[in-house]
């Protein structure tokens, strides 16, 4: 159970390697924090994320989790349960990036990205949302991209895959608001992070520990979307009503 | 076969207003608590009174919450023996306007007249004469339990007194309280003789109280936590009694137990998201308490309304915290620990956390029931907005603090303090719950406090 200060005691990620989803977690420790489960792809790197959180008070646990397979997503999270007990809070953080405008016409690459970040999305929030339907409680943060915002040609997959989970999300978030569980859609710009490593940054980039922290005090202060950092929120609410002829030529990185 | 009142699912908090979480409500008489708890799942079932804990004992996220009917008239006076058998889920505003005019009062009264009888044992509720009387569970001759099997028996000090002693304070871990059979105080009148004094420091405070408390039945310290340096602990300490026939004037003794307890106002639904509390408005109104008690005043007469349940006048007045909500936080330390007292103070003081009617009492020897929270010592009460920055860290360092002092925290108010820190302020809980586990193997009854500390894992 979550304290009144808003501190989970057990934390779930989905995506146990993301570098955004790991800074989320350290943020959101506290003395009320008994347990986090790392879910992910690549077990031998999870438990090196593992081993720099586990002390005393807090048991970490690594499981493996396939993105891609959605038809194992529900017993994943339903043994989670059964092992670890409540999930306070979970945090949807795995996704593939692509490979650009490559991706765009490569239709092996293209339906992969989609399955991970969009159908595997998807199935795995839906099966979190129905335990925590059970538990009466919990809150869901996804972590959308100001990519979905206005997909660019650019990272044409990655952010339409954005822009159907943040549209999936907000939706799923209305409903779940009468029963204990709150979503959180949050919205970064270009971070700092290993799945952006050698890519080139664009304007107002920001770093995984000013993202976590925007995710702790939306969390904190009941929000439903938070941009990370802030000033994207206006950036995009100037962006989206940019002509389409502008828009294809600005520089965006 | 009795028919159920449809449940429905609902949001649920405590008097804090934080955590909300959703379960089956259900009201219920009495006698359909045994076919409602059929229908408990996995989640388990638990029983709500009034909502008056700050934080999330009343609540199970998932499960079924059982609120209680039951009228005061159902309660059987015993003028002879002055004891009142009551079904549970009676308040004790209620009850008190049926034993108040025929010459009784409870034993024992919270800050807030809208606590249940079962409320009130579960949570061992204390008062203004703790130094003197004890909690509420020394005042129960016996109390009916339905147990988890659906059965019922009826306990008391010298009928199965393990599980009657787990029952007082335990949350309502062990069963349905049903009723209760309570011993009454005698009054000759419904008004109270107090005395008023203020204090400017807490050595004062501490010296006037350890000096005169137990020439007061009752007793009790409201503090400005804004006061720093010289006046930190600066306070205004009410003590008093039932007032005696021959000190009524003659207006008032034509009519000595007359008790009307009335509401004045209710807060509104709609106050801004962020409350109406915040340094300013609260450094004021604790400067304008201070300055508009007296000096000192001897025999004042006052309502029992008045003296014991002064917010009560005010409806839903957790409202004024805003969205957010607020946390109370209250310990106890025992005598010898003043310094560690003075300690907390200071840092309330100095974080600047907007706080008001925080309040001090001096308590008398503790309880027999392993989850009873007063201990002998001092204890400290405060409310303070959940939303506050930093207020995290500042209450896990003030929990270390109280606990390396040998002190602990109140269940019925607590929704910050971690597992570890109950197991240390309370090493009886092992023998609690070997009690417990006796009469729920199946660990039906469960609290969204029982997960977030543990108590019966």
């Amino acid at each position: 159970m979550d304290n009144a200060l808003g501190e989970p005691q057990t934390i779930l990620l989905l995506g146990g390697n993301s570098d955004i989803g790991l800074a989320i977690v350290r943020e959101l420790l506290s003395p009320n924090a008994r347990t986090v489960v790392l879910a992910c792809r690549d077990t031998g790197k999870g438990e090196q994320a593992a081993a720099g959180l586990r002390h005393d008070r807090l048991a970490v646990h690594v499981v493996q989790f396939d993105g891609a397979a959605s038809n194992t997503h529900e017993a994943l999270v339903r043994s989670i349960g059964e092992q670890y007990g409540d999930i306070d809070l979970a945090i949807i953080a795995f996704a593939l990036l692509g490979d650009g405008e490559a991706t765009s016409k490569d239709v092996a690459a293209a339906t992969e990205v989609a399955a991970v970040n969009f159908t595997g999305v998807m199935s795995a929030t839906i099966a979190v949302a129905n335990r925590m339907r059970v538990q009466g409680h919990g809150a869901i943060v996804m972590l959308s991209s100001v990519a979905g915002e206005r997909v660019r040609a650019a990272n044409a997959v990655y952010g339409a895959t954005k822009a159907g989970i943040d549209g999936f999300a907000q939706g799923l978030g209305d409903e779940l608001a009468g029963e204990g569980v709150h979503m959180l859609v949050v919205r970064p710009g270009f971070v700092h992070s290993a799945m952006t490593a050698g890519l080139k940054a664009a304007p107002f980039a920001t770093t995984p520990e000013a993202v976590a922290a925007a995710t702790a005090k939306g969390l904190r202060s009941k929000r439903r979307t938070v941009w990370a950092p802030g000033i994207l929120r206006v950036v995009f609410m100037t962006l989206r009503h940019v002509p389409g002829p502008i828009w294809r030529r600005l520089p965006l990185g | 076969m009795a028919v159920l009142v449809p449940s429905a699912r609902r949001l649920l908090t405590g008097w804090g207003r934080t955590n909300a979480t959703v379960a089956e409500v259900l009201e219920l008489p009495n006698h359909e608590v045994p076919a409602a708890l059929k229908e408990a799942g996995d989640r388990g079932a638990l029983v709500r009174g009034l909502g008056r804990s700050y934080g999330d004992a009343a609540q199970n996220a998932g499960g079924l919450v059982m609120r209680l009917l039951g009228s005061a008239h159902q309660s059987v006076v015993d003028s002879a023996a002055a004891t009142v058998t009551v079904p549970a889920g009676v308040s004790i505003d209620d009850l008190l306007r049926v034993i108040v005019p025929r010459g009784f009062f409870v034993p024992v009264t919270p800050g807030t007249r809208f606590v249940t009888i079962g409320g009130a044992i579960a949570s061992d509720i204390h008062g203004k004469n703790h130094h003197v009387e004890g909690s509420f569970g020394n005042h129960v001759a016996a109390l009916t339990l339905l147990l988890a099997d659906g059965t019922q028996v009826v306990v008391g000090p010298h009928l199965q007194p393990e599980l009657f002693w787990a029952t007082v304070g335990g949350m309502g871990l062990t069963g349905v309280i049903l009723d209760a059979t309570v011993r009454l105080l005698p009054i000759e009148t419904s008004r109270m003789s107090v005395d008023t004094q203020r204090v400017p420091d807490l050595d004062s405070l501490f010296t006037a109280m350890a000096e005169h408390d137990d020439d007061y039945r009752y007793s009790v310290a409201w503090i400005d936590p804004q006061a720093k340096g010289r006046s930190l602990g600066r306070s205004v300490l009410s003590r008093g009694d039932h007032a005696r026939l021959d000190q009524l004037g003659p207006r008032e003794a034509i009519d000595p137990l007359a008790y009307g307890a009335k509401q004045l106002v209710s807060m509104p639904p709609l106050i801004p998201p962020m409350g109406v509390i915040n340094h300013a408005t609260v450094a004021a109104f604790n400067e304008m308490w201070y300055r508009k008690a007296p000096r000192h005043r001897e025999g004042e007469l006052q309502t029992i309304a008045g003296y014991f349940h002064p917010l009560d006048m005010v409806g839903k007045w957790n409202r004024i915290y805003g969205s957010k909500g607020m946390l109370q936080y209250q310990f106890v330390v025992p005598f010898g620990e003043e310094e560690t007292m003075r300690t907390v103070i200071e840092r309330l003081s100095a974080s600047g956390t907007a706080s008001f009617l925080a309040v001090l009492k001096r308590f008398g020897p503790g309880s027999q029931a392993p989850l009873s929270f007063p201990a002998p010592g001092w204890t400290l009460a405060l409310d303070v907005p959940a939303g506050s920055s930093g207020l995290g860290g500042m209450l896990h360092s003030l929990d270390r603090l109280v606990l390396d002092a040998g002190g602990r925290h109140y269940f019925a108010k607590d929704s910050v303090t971690t597992p570890d820190a109950i197991r240390r302020g309370y090493p009886r809980l092992a023998e609690w719950k070997a009690v417990r586990d006796g009469v729920d193997p199946t660990g039906v009854w469960q609290s969204d406090l029982s997960r977030r500390l543990g108590l019966t894992d």
